[in-house]
């Protein structure tokens, strides 16, 4: 069972090279290819969290090198779980990307180059949820970085290349920083080992554990967008195509949120900065839910939402008790699902209305009540509307801040109640304005002109703002392609919009809401395990022991 | 453990010259702050191994007497990264001037955006203020709060201009900011740079 512990990796990266070599010329086999490997990992990371929950962690040293000199990578039960959510989410944004033929048809996002850059952005990602070591820790988030700079600057637009330098830059900063951090570890315990640390760390003087501390937890907190050094992030995502913003958001700020479980439990246990942590955590959501507040585009103000909503996690890391762990778990989970929910919907939005700015749209849960359902079910489960399954992790969080009791835990679950307010707020904002009101003019002028050109036996009848999803939608066993889109401006900018929505997209999002409905639907056996995650990370030995073959 | 402090003094330098540049707007700066930070780095890493020792071969030397040959790894993994990375930052700092005509990093947009619409609402609603506040305006009042909000809207116009060649343009800024503003329709000579858009013509008839 050990022996699968690569493949999550080595699959993608394999299948890039395929994708490289092939993609070009043959672009259903470089679609078939992606699918059929993102469908493998996800059916591995199951079984590899399966397994991590019945035999306790797996891990293998790559080319049987011992730690600390070989490369090891380790599954438990919470790596298991992080590598099933993200994969099932990556394979659904896959499928929306394929349906909205980003790949071939849209001049800014052109040809073959994104099936590889997102295969190894996902080889990158499970390897992050693997790494059993800080260098290797180190070259996941780099492999994870670069295809995410090659994703967030596809096409090389004035604005992606605005937004993507800001990115680059960061990026490149919060890895320099984390290799001085990996430079002092190594300097003072002559290992980079996660297991190794763990047995040596205890011996080092306290005020060099609390530097290297504090140097790892700035670089996963710049990886997270956690308040202080959250503000590239709004910066950075809404430039990018849709599928690529909503895997970034759901995906690249949770492994930050990860990589500090990790390490906190792991390496740091004992919670010395827990209320520096509840403090950031605090002001991260506060900030990040205000700066929505203030915002008119939609993927500008989910960007916020995804920064107030990390605070969250980091309340749960912040608290460290086996509840508050367990909790922040359902809660990452929970996020990575909505949030990239929501991301895709702004991109249907973005289809069918020509802009995802606020004050330009309306009139849309008339014209197109699917996607108004759509949008419908993700903004309530953020906002934590029971019962789905943002009040489960809310909750969670909440009854471990009670049950904790100090002055610093109150505090964050009243501000964890603020927060989720206006976070209904924030939605029902976005809901009134693009969905409920009515169309303002400009809008459904738009449509006329934006009106698909080639419908040419089942479309004919259909207004400009004719409702996708009544009769004509039934079944049609061929995938529409996205050719069919016109291209058009809308107030002096090049739009491609839609009224019929292309299906796989909607499948897609139909999918992600599904999977987030399906926590609520297992939320006693979800909860369980989480609470089995929890208390396998604040117990260290299994993880200990399993490394270092005691 | 003992440390080489000339090896230490230097990556210092090199980080804090490296952070410095990073700190510019120009982006072929930024891209050597990070070369030069990335050198730094890799000293520190170096610095690690501790005192020089042989060279750590399999064969001919005396193994207890090798130097430490996992950070020089490390430093080489480092390496390798940064150099993708300083290709990747090249060539956006290239792409971003054939686009822009500059390498520099701009400013977020949309963030000036809405610091600009608070500041321009709350002084518009200032001026009406004071405008009203009084008797019966005299047309000498009524010339110049015209001629202020014209100074006002000027004022967006002139940064969109400014904008205009970082971002794809999407209409009027004015429009952008603010929404119409039915107060323009009272008077005919100010309707007439609005009526492109459609919702003015709502206001204008309304």
């Amino acid at each position: 069972m050990n022996a699968l512990v690569p493949l999550p990796v080595l699959l993608p990266l394999c299948a890039t090279g395929l994708s490289l070599t092939f993609g070009t010329r043959m672009q259903r086999f470089q679609r078939f290819i992606s699918v059929a490997v993102l469908t493998a990992v996800l059916a591995l990371s199951i079984i590899l969290m399966i397994a991590a929950d019945r035999q306790g962690p797996l891990s293998v040293h790559l080319g049987d090198f011992a730690p600390p000199l070989g490369i090891t990578l380790v599954a438990d039960r919470l790596s298991g779980l992080m590598l099933t959510v993200s994969s099932a989410v990556t394979l659904c944004v896959l499928i929306y990307s394929l349906g909205q033929g980003m790949t071939d048809r849209d001049k800014e996002t052109p040809l073959a180059v994104f099936h590889p850059a997102y295969l190894i952005l996902v080889a990158g990602v499970s390897c992050t949820f693997l790494a059993g070591d800080l260098v290797n820790l180190f070259v996941s988030f780099e492999i994870m970085l670069v295809a995410s700079f090659v994703l967030l600057t596809l096409g090389g637009t004035g604005p992606r290349m605005r937004a993507g330098s800001t990115y680059v830059i960061i990026s490149l900063f919060s890895s320099m920083v984390f290799l001085i951090a990996i430079a002092m570890t190594y300097a003072a315990l002559g290992t980079v080992n996660f297991a190794q640390l763990a047995e040596r760390l205890p011996g080092l003087p306290l005020g060099v554990q609390t530097l290297i501390q504090a140097m790892l937890i700035t670089v996963f907190a710049i990886k997270a967008a956690v308040f202080p050094v959250a503000a590239w992030l709004p910066d950075s995502y809404p430039t990018a195509p849709a599928p690529v913003t909503a895997v970034f958001a759901g995906l690249l700020t949770k492994v930050g949120v990860y990589c500090m479980m990790r390490t906190e439990t792991l390496l740091f246990p004992g919670n010395r900065i827990g209320d520096l942590l509840m403090a950031v955590a605090l002001a991260s959501m506060l900030i990040g839910i205000l700066g929505a507040v203030a915002q008119t585009d939609l993927k500008r103000l989910l960007s916020f939402t995804l920064i107030s909503h990390i605070g969250f996690m980091v309340f749960g890391i912040g608290l460290a008790t086996r509840e508050a762990y367990g909790g922040a778990i359902v809660y990452v989970v929970h996020h990575i699902t909505v949030q990239t929910t929501l991301f895709l919907v702004a991109g249907l939005i973005e289809r069918r209305g020509g802009t995802t700015e606020l004050t330009r749209l309306g009139g849309l849960a008339k014209a197109a009540p699917i996607l108004a359902l759509l949008f419908f079910v993700p903004a309530m489960n953020l906002a934590g509307i029971p019962p789905l399954s943002g009040f489960i992790g809310k909750l969670g969080l909440m009854r471990a801040g009670v049950a904790d009791g100090s002055t610093w835990a109150w505090i964050l679950v009243a501000g964890s109640v603020v927060t989720s307010l206006l976070t209904l707020y924030v939605t029902a904002k976005v809901w009134n304005l693009a969905f409920w009101r009515a169309a303002p003019p400009g809008q459904a002028e738009a449509g006329t002109v934006l009106e698909s050109g080639d419908d040419s036996d089942d479309d004919t009848d259909e207004g400009p703002d004719g409702v996708p999803g009544t009769g004509d939608e039934g079944i049609e066993p061929v995938h529409r392609p996205a050719g069919q889109a016109v291209a058009a401006t809308l107030h002096g900018r090049a739009v491609t919009t839609t009224s019929r929505l292309p299906r796989p997209m909607m499948a897609a999002t139909a999918a992600t809401i599904a999977l987030a409905l399906s926590f609520t639907v297992f939320a006693g056996p979800l909860t369980a395990f989480t609470d089995r995650s929890a208390v396998e990370l604040l117990k260290r030995t299994p993880y200990i022991e399993e490394v270092l073959g005691k | 453990m003992t440390v080489s402090a000339s090896l230490l003094v230097t990556a210092v330098v090199l980080c804090a010259v490296g952070a410095i540049l990073m700190l510019t707007r120009p982006l072929t700066r930024i891209l050597l702050g990070a070369v030069i930070l990335s050198n730094g780095v890799n000293l520190l890493i170096l610095a690690s191994t501790g005192t020089a020792g042989a060279a750590p071969l399999l064969y001919g030397v005396d193994l207890r007497r090798v130097t430490d040959p996992l950070p020089q790894a490390i430093a080489l993994t480092a390496i390798v990264i940064t150099l993708g990375t300083t290709a990747f930052l090249l060539a956006m700092a290239y792409r971003s001037h054939q686009i822009t005509g500059t390498d520099e990093v701009h400013d977020d947009l949309e963030d000036r955006r809405i610091v600009l619409r608070a500041e321009v609402l709350s002084e518009r609603a200032q001026l009406r203020e004071e405008f009203r506040s009084g008797s019966e305006p005299t047309a000498d009042e009524r010339e110049r709060y015209r001629e202020e909000r014209r100074r006002l809207r000027d004022r967006l116009r002139a940064d969109r201009a400014r904008q205009a060649r970082g971002r794809d343009a999407s209409g009027d800024l004015w429009n952008d900011v603010i929404g119409a503003d039915p107060e323009d329709y009272e008077r005919d000579g100010d309707a007439k740079a609005d009526d492109r858009y459609p919702r003015d013509e709502r206001g204008a008839a309304g």
